[in-house]
């Protein structure tokens, strides 16, 4: 007699409240409050680092000063996802890592405003070193869903 | 550091698939271990430690399962370890096993591990979950888009196209079709694949890994044992492994550290494992190069980092045919990664492959002639990178 394979269904629903420690509530408090991108300089390197971090990973300096950026930069790299990921928004949407002007990294973010229904001339507005400017969300909650990018 | 030498003397994988509707992961870790003991000539009895590759406990389903898996393993009153490093753990296992051997505290030790990828239906979910949920989390980042923005780069820095991706997918589905554990073993034209569907541009289906479910184990030896028992043992030569830092966004831009297009903690990586071996000129001395691959893209800067070339030249031979099974190095001749991911044991199959080449036991995707083959597994978000260097002679 053929038995049946059977399966168990298990589902994980977690939950937890994770501290996002000084540097970042900081930043997080410049774009809820003052829609402002702050980075961290590091003395050693001379570098600002965006997001900012409470060191510098390249030489383990603490970072001192906060200084602002641009809300404007050039695209390091972009890509547009066009299949369905469970949880994430439906396709297709686009991606980038942007180096504000002022900064000495690239930060990621949603890119909007680009008509996507032909990928290639999409991806052609979205090319290494195409200008692109930060746009805030009217109603912030102080995360990095607080913005977005979008050509310029 | 005076260490003694250090075999492979067996090896052995499970057919991989998407599901494995008839076994748990207790079952397929005992699957494995078993083929590679009847391959070793070895009783379970005479397994002194065990090293577990898992990594992310997610994947499977069920939190460090080495301790189900104690059973199949064989690990009760023994010495064992758990390993992991994303998605090169299951190289970084093979040299915890190598220092186990060469330190002289033990003299037969098995790596094994099993993986359900296929089971788990929400891979990118899990995979989103290693980015850190301050700043990186809440980006829709999946292992799939962080290397298309690799391709992306690469492509600007080389001129790579979508058709030498797709190259790299026709090369790994012949060398699949010779292999009977590989899951993706269907030959494909470079029309099919241009034509599959779109991930995260530019990587298409096609071009991506499939979710693999299966097991793989390799039993490692000392000198004495290995020399008694084994006909023709591979010799580990040298092993290596470097860190990336954690952030993308600072691996761009003109004062980048280090380029998302490349694998530059790869390059540093083998350099070790190289030196380790008395490696010089890696062109002339390595046949084959199993390299860790999950996406098409990804194949060209692992074979720049593994010194076959220049960085960016590894597209023009390629095309050339320079890496194929029956070219000047061959580059997965196993199928690789692109055709197989179990990801908890993907980098102990580069191992085992690399070694079965220089054994001849490499059956239809046996290169001519082999004797000296390298392996790399990569890990975390492109930080974790393992390589190894492994021959007939030591």
């Amino acid at each position: 007699m053929a038995i049946e394979l059977q399966k168990i269904t298990e589902k994980w629903d977690l939950t937890y409240n994770h501290a996002v420690g000084e540097t970042a509530s900081r930043y997080f408090y410049e774009i809820k409050e003052n829609k402002q991108i702050f980075g961290k300089y590091c003395p050693s390197c001379k570098k600002v680092i965006v997001p900012p971090r409470s060191f510098c990973d390249s030489c383990f300096t603490d970072t001192t000063e906060w200084v602002k950026v641009a809300n404007e930069g050039v695209i390091e790299c972009a890509t547009i996802i066009c299949s369905p990921f469970k949880t994430l928004p439906d396709p297709p949407y686009a991606l980038s890592y942007v180096k504000l002007d002022g900064a000495d990294t690239a930060m990621g973010g949603y890119v909007k405003g680009i008509d996507l229904t032909n990928i290639d001339n999409a991806m052609n507005i979205l090319k290494i070193g195409n200008r692109i400017k930060v746009i805030f969300k009217d109603d912030r909650q102080g995360n990095v869903l607080d913005y977005w990018f979008e050509p310029v | 550091m005076k260490k003694r030498n250090v075999a492979i003397i067996g090896i052995g994988q499970t057919n991989f698939c998407s599901k494995r509707d008839d076994a748990s992961i207790y079952d397929i870790v005992k699957e494995a271990t078993d083929i590679a003991l009847r391959d070793a000539g070895i009783t379970r009895e005479e397994i002194e430690a065990i090293v577990f590759p898992l990594a992310p406990d997610s994947l499977a389903g069920v939190l460090n399962s080495e301790r189900w898996c104690v059973d199949s393993t064989s690990a009760r009153n023994k010495r064992l370890i758990r390993i992991n490093t994303g998605g090169s753990t299951g190289l970084s296992a093979v040299q915890v096993a190598y220092y186990h051997i060469a330190s002289g505290m033990n003299n037969i030790v098995l790596v094994a591990g099993a993986d359900k990828v296929g089971e788990s239906g929400d891979v990118q979910i899990i995979m989103n979950k290693i980015w850190d949920p301050i700043y990186e989390r809440k980006l829709p980042l999946t292992t799939i888009n962080m290397l298309a923005l690799s391709a992306i780069r690469y492509m600007h820095k080389y001129g790579m196209t979508e058709t030498d991706m797709a190259k790299v997918v026709v090369k790994a589905r012949n060398h699949a079709s010779r292999n009977p554990h590989a899951h993706l073993r269907k030959k494909v034209t470079i029309d099919e694949v241009l034509k599959s569907r779109i991930l995260s541009w530019p990587i298409k289906l096609f071009d991506s890994c499939p979710s693999s479910s299966g097991g793989a184990a390799m039993i490692l030896a000392s000198e004495d044992v290995a020399k008694k028992i084994c006909i023709r043992p591979a010799w580990i030569r040298g092993i290596g492994q470097s860190t990336e830092t954690y952030y993308l966004g600072d691996r761009m831009g003109t004062n980048a550290l280090n380029d998302h297009a490349d694998a530059y903690a790869l390059s540093e990586s083998f350099k070790r494992a190289y030196k380790m071996a008395g490696i010089v000129n890696p062109v002339k001395e390595v046949d084959v190069a199993e390299l860790y691959n999950p996406f098409s893209n990804t194949e060209y800067h692992a074979i720049d980092a593994a010194g076959l070339c220049e960085r960016g030249e590894s597209i023009k031979l390629l095309g050339d045919g320079y890496f194929d099974i029956d070219g000047e190095v061959a580059v997965n001749p196993s199928g690789g990664t692109l055709c197989t991911n179990p990801i908890a044991v993907t980098g102990l199959i580069r191992a085992g492959e690399a070694a079965l080449q220089v054994m001849h036991k490499a059956g239809d995707r046996q290169v001519k002639g082999a004797k000296v083959a390298i392996a790399s597994a990569n890990g975390g978000d492109h930080q974790f990178f393992a390589t190894a260097v492994i021959g007939q002679d030591y």
